[in-house]
């Protein structure tokens, strides 16, 4: 019989980033026993990375916005694959989310009259984004967890769960994972639990995300039998560094483009003039002169094509680097300095100079930076009801980047912090009411978790097996060569060839060491996870057969109208865990209602 | 290309790599290996990469040579505050020092000497969220509609403050508690020390927490040696900007005759009572109190 | 089946067996260069300045060679043994050992409770550190929480005293400008008096204390704009308070040197026009 302690509550929350810890705070503040648990330390979770801003029309700025504005450019950012419900609850809410912060503690940048200041950033209409400098991700974090703290909610850090444990009707229970430092195992039985477990980056070999972006959440879901849409829809930022390799993927602001940078090949040319697409002819400059003079007069004269939307450009700078014109390290170039004063450039982004100074050593005020696109956020997830975050499956909420549905095929810079902040709340009370509600104390089954346990310890009883470091370096490659920006049906064909491979090595990973905060064993328990999470964007992608947002076919470069009206729906029936196969359906998209319809054509 | 661990714990001065190993294409690293029962440099040699950082090296050790070698990292830019280790002895973020940017020859690479262990480079930081708890909340009065007006003179001031990436190096470089284990209990250090400042100057708080920093939190015990400015990462300026600012609070409420004359005369309490409710609900710090 | 109730949350250790090396430090740079050298200046000033203090001569030049300058370490002359010419109007004349004594307490206290020298004596004498990450030499620790170091609280009434020393330097240094017999001019060392003055005002308004009183101890700035100003215009001299704390200290010891030297006739003060 394993060893394992239990503990018991009425909601846990797995996952510390901004909709985590808003939700626990949501359930706790409701007199709820809660429980947040997390993979590293408390405060340390991907969302400290988020640099531009919250997004939410409290039009401190521009007086014109309003909640409505902001739905309509969400929807149209995400082409229209958008959980309408969603957008709309997200767009009304954002802003009370925000001033609930300041509340806790939070001090944004203000305005001349003393109120939150907004600024600009692709997409959004107005100037919408709240933000601190460029560290908005890391006051939302602290502001949350320093209020999490005082609100007596039990933390299990460096705690990672493996897998989700249900009842004898299927409904969720508990969870079951290990403390990092001591490897011992945990169970966790609940009334409630919620799935805050944020990106899956880690299965691309360039990524701006965090070590923990494996997609846990993704697939504890699917092996739990909850339904999951768009996995296909994967957001590549154009503009992640490309050298050196150790910095590879780390993000470039758009604010770099924004401030007057340009994008060049090798052959000194702004390419991005030969990449503007039918959509945006109208309102993008096709000559170099009028697009400089844009920067100082947006009335007069039409947007550059250097600020086309994130898939877009992303593209296009991947079919120069294809065509062999790309930089010395397979990026293109981006070119400030030549553009702008060496003061100016210092005073609008210090962060990127001293990126680029110290890790690269790059003076961004004499030369031009190299980069490339980087795998940036997942759209897609777990399927949720709008209003309550609830899964397909009873006890099984989520909430951030692990849910799906929001955003549609690709999200707008600012609307995923304020994402967190309002579908994190939504999913508190969503667990609260269904914890409240459920009769009896949760069962899980001893016999489910034997297996998971033997399964997790397994690698320690071989010799001699695969590394699990090659694994996860050859399904990296595999999903960057083959599920990259760039798709074709016979590559993903073969993707799904190669994950099958993997698959079966992964069964044979020995590790060598004890449990105790063992990386080789750490990475062995995220391999089936990631494995889980890239069979199903390979497969949703093969079945999309259509361009859209984040997701881009070769072989189907524009987009289907009948396809942008279906969700791919993928979930495991009988069979569970990662080398089950993961059945794929198209489902009609929810229907909006008349007056929010009317309220997209009204932006045309 | 990897040389055996050789103990080295007594002696890093001497552990001079073989010749052939300092060119400029190889890459040095001695690593504390070792958990609660004990432990000793361990000394890897790699070839070097152009532009790396030591965490990089680590990396590449753990995909190698030491698959088990235990490090704590998140982000790989400098934002999360995960990968604190001593390098050559001082305590930086691993992910933001460059292996060319350090003086020729082996590197060392040591846990945060200041909490205990767990394994290799990991540390069990949780004085850190121990100390947390005992900051007294956040306590504005209820927000207007509109949201709170406040000029960006003022939030500047708190900014600075909430830059912190909570990596702990200064409270591990903090001697108080580094060199005195018996001061944990009764010191919050130099991380707290800017929270509490932060609360202090926030234009909108109602608390008056400068008793409980001197009486409980030992900022009596600062003796302003500034090595926790030396090494933030995030360039805040911790003793000039929180600490010796509270200092001088502290003297404002307790070692003023000006003031506790005037307050004499006036019959005015220093403490507000929400100060006065904040002390009396404060626990105490004990070494054992869990976190939950 | 082994199973413990709510056994642990997030484990909490505040003590325990510690990880690298059991050594003082593992830094191989030059550490101790930095509290040696501190250690070796303020030493110097502290031996010339006891020295300067007890000769109680050769620290006024009168009208009998044309000048009015008196060193920094002797002014206010208070005492009855001052020579002629140096006294303001008040007068202590029971006072008969070097008139140094009587006001020195005030610059020492100053320095001595000055937040940025308790940093420096602290790592370079008291090793409480000798420097970042190296070991502390002494066993146990209370800070400064106990009698005596719990005095360095009285820091901000040096600061004023030193406020009103400020002053009288400055007008020794005014006056200096006027030399008895010849009239108006400037001489070297009327220079070297002003740059003195300059100096210690330059070392008292970067002072910590005078930022918190200008406007840091306030909770907002926006409702105290005028304490902001002032705030806003110490706060960068306070950035290199030790810079100023170097250069006064230095400067007041040249200063007195240089006013030695002429009175004891070894130089001539010599005039610019
Ligand atoms: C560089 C960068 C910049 C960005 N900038 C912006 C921006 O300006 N504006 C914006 O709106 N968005 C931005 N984003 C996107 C945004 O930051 C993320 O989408 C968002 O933070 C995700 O939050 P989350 O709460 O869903 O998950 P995360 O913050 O990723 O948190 C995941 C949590 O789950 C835990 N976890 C995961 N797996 C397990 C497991 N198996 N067991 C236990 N715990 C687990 C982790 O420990 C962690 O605590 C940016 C992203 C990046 C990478
Ligand atoms: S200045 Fe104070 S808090 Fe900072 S390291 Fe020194 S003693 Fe510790
Ligand atoms: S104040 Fe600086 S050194 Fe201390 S924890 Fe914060 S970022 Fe790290
Ligand atoms: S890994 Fe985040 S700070 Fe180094
Ligand atoms: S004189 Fe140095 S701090 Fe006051």
């Amino acid at each position: 019989m394993p060893e394992y302690e239990t503990h018991r509550y009425d909601v846990i929350v797995i996952g510390a980033g901004g909709a985590g810890l808003r939700a626990a705070i949501e359930a706790r503040a409701r007199g709820l026993r809660t429980a947040l648990v997390c993979k590293s330390l408390l405060g340390k979770a991907h969302t400290v990375m988020a640099e531009g801003g919250v997004a939410a029309a409290m039009g401190n700025v521009y007086s014109e916005d309003n909640w409505q504005v902001h739905f309509r450019d969400t929807m149209r950012g995400g082409k229209y694959l958008n959980n309408w419900r969603m957008a709309q609850l997200h767009a009304q809410e954002a802003p009370d989310r925000v001033y609930e912060l300041e509340s806790w503690g939070a001090l944004f940048d203000r305005t001349k009259d003393g109120r939150i200041l907004q600024r600009d950033f692709g997409g959004h209409r107005y100037a919408r984004l709240a933000h601190v400098g460029d560290r908005t991700g890391l006051e939302l974090i602290r502001t949350l967890q320093q209020r999490a703290v005082h609100m007596d909610i039990d933390v299990f850090m460096e705690c990672k769960v493996l897998r989700l444990l249900t009842d004898g009707d299927g409904a969720v229970s508990g969870a079951i994972g290990y403390w990092r430092p001591t490897g011992d195992m945990v169970v966790f039985e609940s009334k409630a639990t919620v799935l805050a477990t944020g990106s899956i980056g880690r299965s691309y070999t360039y990524t701006s995300n965090s070590w923990e972006s494996t997609g846990d959440g993704h697939a504890m879901a699917m092996w739990a039998g909850a339904d999951v849409i768009e996995m296909e829809c994967v957001q590549f930022h154009p503009t992640g560094m490309v050298w050196p390799l150790s910095v590879r993927g780390l993000l470039v602001t758009e604010g770099v483009r924004g401030d007057g940078g340009a994008l060049k090949n090798s052959e000194d040319r702004r390419f991005m003039f030969d990449y503007i697409p039918e959509m945006f002819r109208a309102e993008t400059a096709d000559t170099e002169e009028e697009a400089d003079a844009w920067y100082e007069d947006h009335i007069n004269y039409r947007r550059t094509p250097d600020l086309l939307p994130r898939d877009e450009v992303a593209r296009a700078i991947n079919s120069e680097v294809k065509a062999g014109r790309g930089s010395p390290h397979g990026g293109v170039y981006l070119d400030i300095a030549s553009r702008r004063s060496p003061e100016y450039i210092r005073r609008r982004l210090p962060s990127m100079y001293h990126q680029f100074m110290e890790l690269a050593g790059v003076d961004i005020t004499s030369e031009p930076m190299e980069v490339g696109p980087t795998c940036h956020y997942m759209m897609g997830g777990v399927r949720v009801d709008a209003d309550t975050e609830a899964s397909t499956v009873p006890g099984l909420f989520a909430a951030g980047e692990v849910a799906g549905g929001m955003h549609g095929a690709n999200r707008l810079g600012g609307n995923s912090l304020s994402d967190l902040l309002v579908f994190g709340r939504r999913a508190g009370i969503g667990a609260s009411d269904y914890a409240e509600g459920r009769s009896g104390e949760p069962s899980v089954s001893p016999a489910e978790i034997e297996e998971v346990v033997a399964d997790a310890l397994s690698p320690f009883g071989r010799d001699g097996g695969e590394n699990p470091y090659d694994i996860h370096q050859d399904l990296q490659s595999c999903m960057q060569a083959l599920v990259g920006i760039i798709r074709t049906g016979s590559e993903l064909e073969q993707a799904l060839e190669k994950l099958e491979e993997l698959k079966e090595r992964t069964g044979k990973v020995s590790v060598s060491g004890g449990r105790a905060y063992n990386p080789g064993w750490n990475l062995a328990t995220d391999l089936p996870s990631m494995l889980t999470v890239s069979t199903a964007i390979a497969q949703g992608a093969l079945h999309r057969k259509e361009s859209r947002g984040g997701h881009t076919r070769d072989d189907y470069p524009g987009p289907d109208p009948e396809l942008g009206k279906v969700n791919f729906v993928q979930r495991q029936n009988a069979q569970r865990g990662y080398a089950a196969p993961v059945q794929i359906t198209p489902e009609p998209l929810p229907q909006m209602p008349a007056e929010l319809q009317a309220l997209l054509e009204e932006g045309h | 290309m990897t040389t055996e661990p050789a103990a080295l714990a007594s002696e890093p001065e001497t552990a001079t790599a073989p010749v052939a190993d300092t060119t400029d294409s190889t890459v040095t690293l001695q690593v504390w290996r070792g958990d609660p029962d004990g432990g000793a440099f361990a000394e890897y040699s790699l070839p070097a990469n152009e532009g790396e950082v030591v965490l990089d090296v680590v990396h590449r050790l753990q995909a190698g040579p030491a698959p088990d070698l235990a490090c704590r990292w998140n982000c790989k830019a400098g934002k999360c505050g995960s990968c604190s280790a001593e390098i050559n002895g001082r305590p930086r973020l691993m992910c933001m020092t460059r292996v060319d940017e350090l003086p020729p020859g082996p590197i060392t690479v040591a846990p945060m000497r200041t909490f205990p262990i767990i394994r290799d480079l990991v540390t069990d930081v949780s004085f850190n969220f121990a100390m947390a708890k005992l900051v007294p909340a956040f306590s504005p009065p209820p927000p207007p509609a509109e949201g709170y007006r406040m000029q960006q003179i003022d939030v500047e001031r708190g900014q600075e403050f909430r830059k912190c990436i909570e990596c702990f190096m200064c409270q591990d470089v903090c001697h108080v508690i580094r060199d005195h284990e018996e001061n944990k209990p009764a010191y919050a250090g130099p991380r707290f020390f800017i929270r509490i400042a932060e609360l202090e100057m926030h234009p909108l708080d109602t608390n008056d927490r400068r008793d409980l920093v001197r009486q409980q939190m030992g900022l009596g015990m600062c003796n302003i040696t500034k090595c926790c400015t030396e090494v933030c990462p995030e360039h805040i300026k911790i003793t000039d900007n929180a600490i010796i600012p509270m200092k001088e609070r502290v003297v404002d409420a307790d070692f003023d005759p000006v003031g506790w004359l005037g307050r004499k005369i006036l019959r005015r309490s220093k403490t507000s009572p929400t100060e006065t409710a904040a002390i009396s609900a404060y626990p105490g710090p004990s070494p054992s109190a869990p976190a939950g | 089946m082994a199973t413990v109730e709510k056994a642990t949350v997030s484990p909490v250790t505040i003590g325990g067996t510690r990880g690298g090396p059991d050594q003082p430090t593992v830094r191989k740079d030059r550490w101790w260069l930095q509290p040696v050298v501190t250690a070796t200046v303020l030493t110097s000033f502290v031996v010339y300045a006891t020295w300067a203090a007890f000769v109680n001569k050769d620290y006024y030049v009168g009208a009998t060679e044309h000048r009015d300058l008196i060193s920094p370490f002797y002014s206010p002359c208070l005492a009855g043994s001052c020579v002629p010419g140096s006294h303001p109007h008040i007068v202590l004349s029971q006072w008969m050992i070097s008139p140094a004594i009587l006001i020195l307490i005030v610059p020492l206290g100053f320095r001595l409770t000055c937040y940025y020298y308790r940093r420096a004596y602290y790592r370079s004498f008291w090793l409480s550190p000798p420097n970042c990450a190296v070991a502390d030499a002494h066993g146990s620790y209370s800070g400064e929480t106990r009698f005596p170091l719990i005095l360095q609280n009285v820091h901000r009434w040096f600061f004023y005293l030193g406020l009103i020393l400020n002053v009288i330097l400055t007008i020794d240094a005014v006056v200096s400008y006027n030399q008895p017999g010849i009239g108006i001019g400037v001489t070297v060392g009327s220079l070297v008096l002003t740059v003195n003055a300059v100096l210690l005002w330059c070392y008292s308004l970067s002072c910590h204390s005078c930022r918190h009183l200008c406007g840091g101890q306030v909770r907002s700035f926006a409702k105290h704009p005028i304490r902001y100003r002032l705030w806003k215009f110490v706060t960068p001299l306070n950035a290199h308070h030790m810079n100023f704390a170097w250069a006064s200290l230095v400067f007041v010891a040249l200063t007195d040197l240089y006013v030695r030297l002429v009175a004891s006739g070894t130089i001539t003060d010599f005039r610019l026009f």
